[in-house]
């Protein structure tokens, strides 16, 4: 039986080939590529920065964590490190994309098998967190906010407020403005604030609910060791029990300044890596929280110092000339790294998402191979599924947190 | 994370004359071994209680014909392709890169898929994307690209905007494939500049 490639449960544009016996699947053959656009070769013919854009739209749920594995690739090859307050700012976007994408995720899981009023509760939140990323980068998705070095610009003083309009009262907009009268910063902790309680209010629909418990407890039990040597990462793999996270044993940036916990499954069912991925939530508030504490105490700057490496500012590139002809190379031509390869790894929302990079010392990466999650849960899709009935196939789908955007790159 | 240098010593200790080439570099350590043997060398290196690396994280082929080329002294001399393994040790917490260089004509290597079956969709990418050839691989199709497409499309002689390109045909009803209108272009050249060039210590 054909399924998809455009089906509301794909996630996507995934084509599934399916042999079944009555309900029950005995092979599942995705075919993937539908979104295939070639990322990687792309890369190749520009400018290192110029790419960085294309990494939003790899994983186009956890946008910011894929910049973040792109950058910190550079970084390694550069030798350079970012000041401590783009790495503060650079965590806490991460955590925020994070809580993002499990929003997505728990949303369409949910309405995939059955629960919808969850969805809705989910991109209401999802909605303050796109405005955050608005007002830091001008962008709602497609931030392009980490560059090697730092991050793009400073965190705004002020929040963009919601305009007056003859659709909504005078008391709506002041509801509306409440939390945007202050700074980014004190939107997000505001949101931080009531956050766990809209948490609370997923898991009253979900967690002890028959109908969503029928669907997923002991759907697609992997135990741990199949979980490894399948490659999983990430909540599917703590899903099965196994304790890793690259934030704790492989910590990056200040991660290992900052105090969060790692929930861990039992079953490796389906249900299991739904209570992970909630807990994660929770904890990225925790993270998230801190870093505001953080940043609102230390102002200090964003990028590093490096002339070679960062434009100047527009001031002083319309007064001194060194600053035109760098102005000038860096965006006629980038910056050359070192030649070497390297690979560098986060911990995105789906997974481990590296990158591994081979500069041979010119502008533009020789290669550059993107290691995507989602590649490697998918390719498990056979091996989880059969035995399932046809109904669970969009259960599993759901729990693997499939983006095709970085699957096919 | 474990150090290297441990690493290195258990590597050593394992394989012996194996490696022919081992680097380590930014904190990373690659190791390179003859094609022929990539699977003795992925189970020694899985199943020994001091790597135990049960994690295949990554593998990717790479397309080496063109590297270095504006600067002939460095360009490249050794053989076209390459596979490339990055390994995961879960229980140490170290990460390791297996390199196997594959020779110009008819690149070919063993598959690891027995080792670690989720190399079954890297070896169908890399077959897809170089034409690399995996030998025991029980189903190596196309992955990304389309059905029926020729070529191999990572490799540095296949052009950016490809050769065929595709539109619907109104007359026909269908889909039809026609060669490339656009001329290939370079928005920005590729340029190595001397090591000196804007140099930072790391």
């Amino acid at each position: 039986m054909n399924f998809g490639p455009q089906h509301p449960a794909a996630h996507g544009v995934l084509r599934l080939v399916m042999e079944l016996d009555g309900e029950v699947i005995e092979r599942i053959d995705p075919h993937i590529g539908l979104l295939h656009r070639a990322t990687e070769k792309l890369a190749e013919s520009k400018p290192f920065n110029q790419s960085i854009g294309y990494m939003d739209r790899l994983d186009y749920v956890s946008m910011m964590c894929n910049e973040h594995a792109y950058v910190m690739a550079i970084e390694k090859l550069l030798g350079v490190s970012p000041p401590i307050r783009a790495q503060y700012i650079r965590v806490m976007f991460d955590e925020i994309t994070r809580i993002l994408n499990h929003l997505l995720w728990l949303g369409a899981h949910g309405l995939d098998i059955g629960a919808m009023t969850v969805f809705l509760y989910c991109f209401r939140e999802r909605e303050d967190l796109m405005d955050c990323y608005e007002a830091a980068s001008g962008a709602r998705m497609h931030a392009t906010y980490y560059r090697p070095g730092g991050v793009y610009r400073d965190l705004p003083d002020t929040m963009p407020q919601y305009e007056p309009s003859k659709f909504r009262s005078k008391g709506k907009l002041a509801d509306l403005n409440a939390t945007r009268q202050g700074s980014l910063l004190d939107f997000i902790w505001a949101f931080t604030e009531r956050f766990p309680g809209c948490v609370d209010d997923y898991e009253t629909l979900l967690t002890e609910n028959r109908i969503w418990k029928q669907r997923t407890v002991d759907i697609a039990i992997v135990p741990p060791e199949t979980a490894l040597a399948r490659g999983f990462t990430g909540a599917m793999l703590r899903g099965s029990g196994i304790e890793w996270d690259l934030r704790k044993k492989q910590p990056y940036e200040v991660y290992d300044k900052l105090d969060f916990d790692i929930p861990v499954g039992t079953n490796g069912d389906c249900y299991d890596r739904y209570l992970c991925r909630v807990e994660e939530m929770r904890q990225s508030n925790r993270i998230v929280r801190q870093c505001v504490e953080w940043l609102r105490s230390n102002p200090g700057p964003v990028m590093i110092d490096d002339a070679k490496l960062i434009a100047p500012r527009r001031e002083t590139m319309k007064r001194d000339m060194e600053s035109l002809i760098h102005h000038f190379k860096l965006f006629t031509e980038g910056y050359c790294v070192k030649e070497g390869e390297v690979y560098a790894a986060v911990e995105a929302p789906k997974g481990e998402f590296g990158i591994y990079l081979i500069s041979d010392g010119a502008n533009k990466p020789y290669r550059l191979k993107i290691r995507a999650p989602g590649f490697a849960h998918l390719s498990a899709l056979d091996a989880m599924c059969r035995g399932h009935m046809l109904a669970d196939v969009v259960a599993v789908i759901g729990t693997q947190d499939i983006v095709f955007g970085e699957v096919d790159r | 994370m474990a150090s290297l240098t441990e690493l290195s010593r258990a590597v050593e200790n394992l394989l012996g004359d194996t490696v022919l080439d081992s680097v380590q570099s930014r904190g990373e350590m690659t190791i390179v071994v003859d094609a022929g043997l990539i699977v003795d060398v992925c189970t020694a290196l899985r199943d020994n209680t001091d790597t135990c690396f049960e994690q295949l994280i990554d593998l990717c082929g790479v397309d080496y014909s063109t590297y270095g080329e504006q600067d002939p002294p460095r360009a490249w001399q050794g053989a076209r392709y390459a596979v490339v393994y990055h390994l995961l040790s879960v229980q140490h917490n170290h990460r390791l890169r297996v390199k196997a260089f594959l020779n110009d004509d008819m690149p070919m290597v063993a598959s690891v898929i027995d080792v670690w079956p989720c190399a079954d969709w890297f070896e169908r990418e890399a077959f897809d994307l170089f034409g690399i050839v995996f030998e025991g691989h029980p189903d190596l199709r196309r992955l990304l690209t389309d059905y029926g497409f020729i070529g191999h499309p990572f490799r540095k002689d296949f052009p950016l905007s490809g050769y065929v390109e595709m539109r619907y045909d109104v007359e026909k009803g269908r889909v039809v494939y026609e060669p490339v209108s656009i001329e290939p272009r370079t928005l920005v050249p590729r340029v190595i500049r001397e090591d000196s060039f804007g140099h930072r210590d790391p």
